[in-house]
Formats: structure tokens, sequence, C-alpha cells
């Protein structure tokens, strides 16, 4: 984590669309007088989704002005919570998990690629494609290394299986979420390693 | 009531008491930044850990924990709170610690030094040295306003600032953005803040972080004089402690009076400071040949004394400004019985108020404290918020706790709570009054903007009626209230300087040709059109001086002891801080000395004899820091008067809050303020 603050570089306005406004006065609805305020984070959700995957300063103030709260009440929630993201970021938004048992089983390659192929953290490519951060724990130990791009989770990466990953985003096509080793879910690569036998097999 | 043990001692508190107000009740100081009596609580900075039997065996934050949170023992035994034990003395230890790890080593630099709580906390309960060998957090400073100069490095994140601007102040100007290690305190995108109550920030501020920005760098608070009195900046008559060194007066604080301003003071009041100092009439002096001359108080004297002798009594007329103490204002009223003038008036404004309907009938008779007791409330014509700013959040105290319903007519503003809004004019009012449904204990807010103009009169009923019909009066509850914004006017009224017997009121004697010679008491609202010879005894070189033909320079509130009377009819007493510069005098003194020159000299000749004859005259003048009560009877009679107002909205009282009076318009601080307020001032980063 470090100090969060809005970019420099901000949009001129932001208007939800039509369809999130109907959508926000939807939820709005179901909050009791006076308790809209209990919105402001689905509020700002929507806000990011509709807006490249960041908030603007306009974004910030239009949710405070839908949910009436004061502005500074709505950019401390902002600047909370690292899902909110204050600056542009690519098509593709990597969050790669730095946290130990990742870092245990190999992040550091990871990482290296994404310096290699995308830049810097926080630094969108050229062409708008990829930007990266790392970020912490984000529960998938058991599968690490991972990363989380946009809403997806890809693991079990290697360094080679990744690049794949990024050639195959960058084109366009098809991937695969989840393990990238063909896994299922959570469950131990290769053979059990334990509960190998039913209760009572061992006793006869 | 349930007994809990404090360090072995018995107590008798309410089970919704926290543990710290058990603990205080027991007479043990429990060290706290982050609590404040009248902030909610947060809970965050851990200073004020105990020990508890009867709870969760680990250190317990005594201000977040209440004492029926914690059962009994086994047999029955009340449970206990330990407060000096090995595990307490630890964790303030441990607390005092975490909290200095990032605390910069500036004391000596910092200007709370001497009146930090963290400094303080830290000697009594902290250890010796740090352990600690890191680089500390460096965060940037912020621009919060003109007012409130900010140290960041400093901050211990106790976010009582945050909670003030959010609920005494209403305006949600400060936050906390960030998180953990990186959390800041600041306001939104570092704009100013927006409240007329934000320099208390700067009290609450346990460390010093949150500064006043006006006084940085002038002064130790051990090298102040500290004297207690009373605020005139508006009709509340906020208890302030003014801290003075040598001639100067250094800077403003509150002082605790529950029944008036709790502890807050208005930005007017706190931050007038440097206007004491500017624009200052230290000498007498007299126009000659379109021009004023300095002279000496022998020469000014005179040529007021030959005018007056030159004067029929009906052409001489005498006005009180806002700022006057009743020792003058009787004093004036004694020259001006003695030279037989009928034309007195002290409301400048030209208030429809006075004696004539009694003493209730211009008193905010709810009273301050009373606010919290009403059950609705109705404003005619009046801005709390401009017209006593630390009034009106009392007001947003009682709606904040619900069920309170509030109507405004006259000017749509931002009051910092909502309101039900009728309309701008006395119409509105009267459909209001035939529609509505009486409430229990109506708070009925009259303001200035409603009596200072032609139908005054007629508002004033309408106000009594709605007070009468609505709920406003019954056993116990006059919520009739008159909202004053001068702080002389409520005791200038009891003493019955209006006009007498076929006398002018202010604005007649201020028409070209009405009088020929004026006294004028720090009359500076009023504009007094060419014509009348004016003597004026005031402090500022302010509209008044600029009229005046003879200037007799008098004391400011802080140069001069002396009673007013708030807006609720409390009398209080000012105390002299430091003595009026240069040649200038107490008022008295020279209402005193220009009687001597008159050859027939007042009867008295210390202050201690004025109030003497004061209080023979008006007895409720001795009652110090009471109220006389107005009578809820004189209200009906009131109300039985007919009343036919104008459709004209209520115009606002007060145009500028930083600019209502002399003092204030010759602070730099108050015009930076105002430029702020008018949006002038491009918001630039410090």
């Amino acid at each position: 984590m470090s100090v969060r603050r809005l970019a420099e570089e901000q949009t001129e306005s932001f208007e939800f669309t039509p369809e999130n406004k109907a959508w926000l006065d939807e939820q709005i609805a179901k909050y009791p007088d006076g308790r809209q305020a209990s919105m402001v984070v689905p509020a700002l959700w929507q806000a990011q989704k509709q807006h490249d995957n960041w908030l603007s300063q306009a974004a910030i103030e239009n949710v405070a002005q839908a949910l009436g709260m004061a502005k500074i009440r709505v950019l401390e929630i902002a600047t909370f919570y690292s899902m909110f993201n204050l600056a542009p970021v690519g098509k593709y938004f990597i969050q790669l998990c730095g946290t130990t048992p990742c870092l245990l089983a190999g992040s550091d390659e990871i990482i290296d690629v994404l310096q290699r192929r995308v830049g810097p953290q926080r630094r969108v490519t050229d062409d708008g494609l990829f930007s990266w951060l790392e970020v912490e724990c984000l529960g998938a130990c058991c599968n690490a290394p991972m990363v989380q791009i946009n809403d997806d989770y890809y693991e079990d990466l290697t360094a080679e299986n990744f690049e794949k990953l990024l050639d195959n985003l960058a084109a366009g096509r098809p991937v695969k979420t989840g393990s990238q080793i063909g896994r299922v879910s959570s469950e131990p690569v290769g053979k059990l390693t334990s509960l190998t036998s039913f209760y009572g097999d061992g006793a006869k | 009531m349930t007994k809990i043990l404090v360090d072995g001692v018995e107590v008798d508190v309410p089970g919704e008491f926290t543990l710290l107000q058990a603990c205080e009740q027991a007479g043990v100081e429990i060290p706290r930044f982050c609590y404040h009596e009248r902030l909610s609580i947060a809970g965050n900075c851990r200073m004020c850990l105990v020990e508890v039997k009867g709870g969760p065996p680990k250190p317990q934050a005594s201000c977040a924990m209440s004492v029926k949170d914690l059962r009994p023992g086994p047999n029955g035994a009340p449970p206990e709170v330990l407060t000096k034990s090995p595990m307490v003395k630890k964790a303030r230890e441990g607390v005092m610690e975490f909290l200095l790890i990032n605390h910069p080593l500036d004391c000596p630099i910092c200007d709370q030094g001497g009146e930090c709580d963290l400094q303080d906390q830290a000697l009594v309960f902290g250890v010796d040295s740090s352990r600690y060998r890191e680089n500390k957090r460096a965060v940037e400073d912020k621009y919060i306003g003109v007012l409130v100069k900010t140290e960041m490095n400093r901050c211990i994140h106790c976010t009582r600032c945050v909670r003030f601007t959010a609920e005494v102040a209403g305006t949600g100007d400060m936050g906390a953005i960030g998180r953990g290690e990186d959390m800041e305190i600041t306001t939104y995108l570092e704009s100013a803040m927006s409240s007329e109550l934000q320099g208390n920030v700067a009290d609450l501020c346990p460390v010093g972080a949150l500064l006043p920005k006006p006084q940085s760098f002038r002064g130790r608070p051990w090298e102040y004089q500290k004297t207690e009195t009373i605020d005139v900046m508006d009709a509340l008559g906020a208890a302030i402690r003014v801290d003075s060194r040598g001639r100067e007066v250094m800077r403003i604080l509150p002082r605790i009076n529950d029944l008036v301003n709790e502890e807050w003071i208005s930005d007017k009041t706190r931050q007038i400071v440097d206007g004491l100092k500017t624009q200052r009439l230290d000498r007498p002096y007299i126009r000659e040949n379109g021009r004023l001359r300095p002279a000496s108080w022998q020469e000014a004297l005179a040529a007021v004394a030959a005018k007056t002798k030159a004067t029929p009594a009906s052409r001489i007329g005498a006005l009180v400004g806002d700022l006057a103490a009743i020792e003058e204002t009787f004093a004036l009223r004694l020259l001006a019985e003695q030279l037989g003038t009928p034309n007195l008036d002290c409301r400048q404004d030209g208030a429809k108020l006075g004696p004539k309907f009694g003493r209730a009938s211009y008193l905010f008779n709810a009273t301050i404290a009373g606010i919290e007791q009403a059950g609705a409330a109705l404003i005619i014509g009046a801005n709390p918020r401009k017209e006593s700013p630390v009034l009106n959040a009392r007001i947003r105290k009682r709606w904040l706790r619900g069920d309170f319903k509030i109507s405004l007519v006259g000017e749509r503003a931002d009051l910092t709570y909502g309101y039900d809004y009728l309309g701008a004019g006395p119409d509105s009012l009267l459909q209001f009054l035939r529609s509505a449904k009486p409430v229990e204990k109506l708070l009925v807010i009259i303001g200035q903007g409603a009596l200072a103009r032609e139908d005054g009169e007629a508002a004033l009923t309408l106000a009594a009626q709605s007070a009468q019909n609505l709920g406003g009066l019954s056993d116990g509850w006059n919520g009739f209230s008159v909202l004053h914004t001068a702080a002389a006017r409520v005791g200038a009224l009891d003493l019955g300087f209006t006009p007498g017997a076929g006398g002018l009121d202010a604005g007649a004697m201020a028409k070209a040709g009405a009088l020929d010679l004026i006294f004028n008491l720090g009359a500076d609202e009023l504009a007094i059109e060419p014509g009348a010879f004016v003597a004026y005894i005031g402090t500022h070189g302010d509209r008044g001086a600029h009229r005046a033909d003879v200037i007799l320079p008098g004391a400011a509130y802080t140069e001069k002891s002396g009673l007013y009377v708030n807006t609720e009819g409390r009398v209080q007493r000012a105390f002299r801080v430091v003595f009026p510069p240069g040649e200038a005098r107490e008022d008295w003194a020279v209402l005193r000395a220009l009687s001597g020159a008159l050859g027939n000299p007042l009867p008295f000749d210390s202050l201690a004899a004025l109030r003497r004859r004061l209080v023979e005259a008006h007895p409720h003048f001795a009652q110090v820091d009471e109220i006389a009560p107005g009578e809820a009877a004189q209200i009906i009679a009131l109300a039985s008067h007919p009343a036919v107002a104008m459709k004209d909205p209520f115009a606002p009282a007060i145009e500028n809050f930083y600019f209502t009076n002399p003092i204030a318009r010759a602070s730099a601080v108050m015009a930076e303020c105002s430029a702020l307020a008018q949006g002038r001032l491009a918001q630039a980063a410090e």
C-alpha cells in the first residue's frame, strides 16, 4: 500500500449511463431514508465499471451528489479500498499477488515477465491493453502463484504459461480462467497425498 | 444506577455511562486523545486502556465500553475497573510508544508546546526513551483554510476534527483519506473549510497538527495573562478567555459554559484579534474645514459642550451601537435625561422591538440550553448560522437527536440541518399559522430580518400568535424567542434606550435636518445623513468616525469592564484585559468627563459607583449569569394585537458574517475569511 491520491490527469465529467442510473435509483430506493450513504461502495463500484475500471474526481463527486454525502466522505471510501483504482488502468488490469505463499511458489518469475512485457507498476502500456500492480494476498494460496486479471483469477502460473496467457489476451483469443495447468479448483497436483484410503479400509 | 468499583472505590453511576465517565466520577483521571465529551466515541487512540474484572481479560478502551457491559462477580460483587495496575501501566506505555513512533520531536518549534495533550501525557504515562530506530513517517501539510494551519507530521489520527466538522459544525469538511500508516487527515482535495466554527478544530486537536494560523509563532501559552470574559461579536455572549501579553491581546479561546456556548466559539469571536489593533482611534479628533485634526481631550470636550449648550434639547439625539456595555449606555441615558431629550435609540437597524410589549417580547425566552428541550422549531426571518453560529450548532444538536421538525420562513440558506421551507415572506407565515397543527414545545425563533422593516411589529405579532396557537407556550415552556444580532441590544432595551414621548427613532434621527446634535456611542451600522453635528464615541475608524465632527476615543470590549445581556436575557460580566490604546478612555469615563464639561457632572466618579446607580434603577442587572425570565402573559398580550404584514420577502439580517461590526471590519483575517467565503480567493495550496 502507499498513499493513494486522485490521478493528476482527470476526465472532464462523469455521468452514469441511463441503465446504470436506473440501476442506481433502484438500489438507492432499498435503503431507508437518510441511510443512502450505505450505498456508497456499490455505487462507486458501478461507476468504476462504467468508467474503464477507474474512478475520476468527477465520478466521486457524482456519487456524492447521488447519495447526498459530503464529497470527503466518498473520497475517504475511494482511497481506503484498493479495489477502487484512482488512475487509469489497462484494458486488462493485472493484480499480482506477491505475498508469502505466492512468493515461495515463484511469483518473482511472474513479476519479471510483467516488468519485461508491461513495464513498471501502474503504467499502462501504449496500446492501452495492460497495466499491473502488486497486491497483498488474494486468497488463492493453494494454487500459487496467481494473478487476478480484471474479475478473474489465473492460477498455477509459470513464466511460460503466463506469457502465453498474455499473448492470448493481447490477441483477443479466448483464455481459460482458473488453474493454467489443468487441475480442478484446488485439488492436489499429481496424486493424492492424504486421505488416500476410505475410513476403515486400512483396518482390514 | 449501577455499582462499580474503580480502583477499589465504589461509585454508583448510570449503566449507560462509559467506564471513562465512571472513573471520572470516582475522581480518577484517564488519559485520552480521541475521546471528547461533546463528540461521538471513536475509540481509536487506545490511550484510555484500563483493566476490567467482569469483562474480557485484556486491556479495554474505557471510552468505548459502558458500565452495563461488565458482568458482576459470581457472588454479586460489583464489576471492577483497575486504572493503576501493572497491566494498565504497561498498556499505556505501549500505546504511548506507538503514538510517538511517528510523532516528530519538534516540541521546541511547535506552537502547541506547553498546552499539548501528547506532551503532557507522554510525560506522565510514557517511558523515557524510544526503541524505534527506523525512519519516521512523513506527511505533506494540507491547506484547509485561512484560520487553521496544518503540520500533518504531528497528527496522531484521533479524528476529533473530523467528528467535529461532521457532527457539531455540520459541514463535513474534514475526513481521513487512505488507510493504515498512509491515513491522512485533510479536507476534500485541500479545499478551505466552509464552517463558521472551523477555528474550534485547532482547540480540539490534542497535538500540534492543527493550529490557529493567524497566531503562528507568536508566543508561548505560559507567557500569556489569561482573562475570563464575554464575547460581543454576536448576541450569544459566548464565554471566552482572552490571552494577552503586555498591552497586546494575543488570542481568544472559548471557555466552557454549558448554558451558552458549550465549548465552541465562532470564527469571528476567535479571530478578530488583529482587528483590535488596527484602525484604532487613539486620540480625540475635531473636524475643521471638513477635515479631522488631532485634538486634546479638553478641546474636544469643549467643542462638544459648546455645541450642546447652543442646541435646544429637542434637536439633540443619542444613539447606541451594537457593542456598547450596559454601563455606558446607562451613562448616556442619564446624560440624555439631564439634557432633556426624548430622542434615544439603540436599534440602528430599525428593528421593531421595544420595552412597550414587555421584556418577554424581545428575549430568546426558550433559552439557548432550552433549544435541546424543544419539540419542533419555526424559524422566521433568521439565518441562525450567520447570526449566531454557536446557537445554530445547538439547533443542529437537537435536530441530530431526531424527531425535530424545523420550518423556515425567510431566506433559503444552508443551515447545516434540514428544514421545511414555507416561503419567503409574512404571507407564508400566515398560511402556516392557519394550517399547522399544534405540537408540543414549539420553538419560535424570530430574527432581525423579520423585525428590522416597516411591518416588523406585525411579524413580531405573527410570531407571538404562532407561539400561542401552535404549542409555543405551555407550563414551563416559553418558546417565543427573538434572536438578536447585537450584543448591546437586549441590555439597552432593558434600560429603555428607545425614543421617549415624541422622540425620534434611529432611522428618523439619521435623516438630514432632523437633529442638530447627535451623540453617537459606537453606532457604525447606520449612515447619518449630513447636517447634524455628530459627537462620536467609538473605537475604530469606521463609518461612525468618518461621519463624526468630534471623535472621542473609547474602549473596545477587551479594554473595559462591563455588563452585557445576551439574547436570552442573561446578564454577563466582561472584564478588562488590556488598557485602551493611546489617549482612549473607557466609554463611561468619557461620558462622565463630557457631563463635567457641560457643567453638570453625572452622579458617579467610578465604575463601581455607576454600577451601584445602575442596579438601583434596574435591580436585575445585579444577578450576574442569571436570566430574569420574561412572562408568557406578555407574549399572549402581544399576540392579541392585529397584525397587517406586507408581502415582501424577509431579507437576511446579516449580509456578510465576517463584517458585522467595526472591529471585524478592521481585521485582515476576517477580510480574508470573507473573501474566501465570497469565493473570490482561489483555493491555493499552501
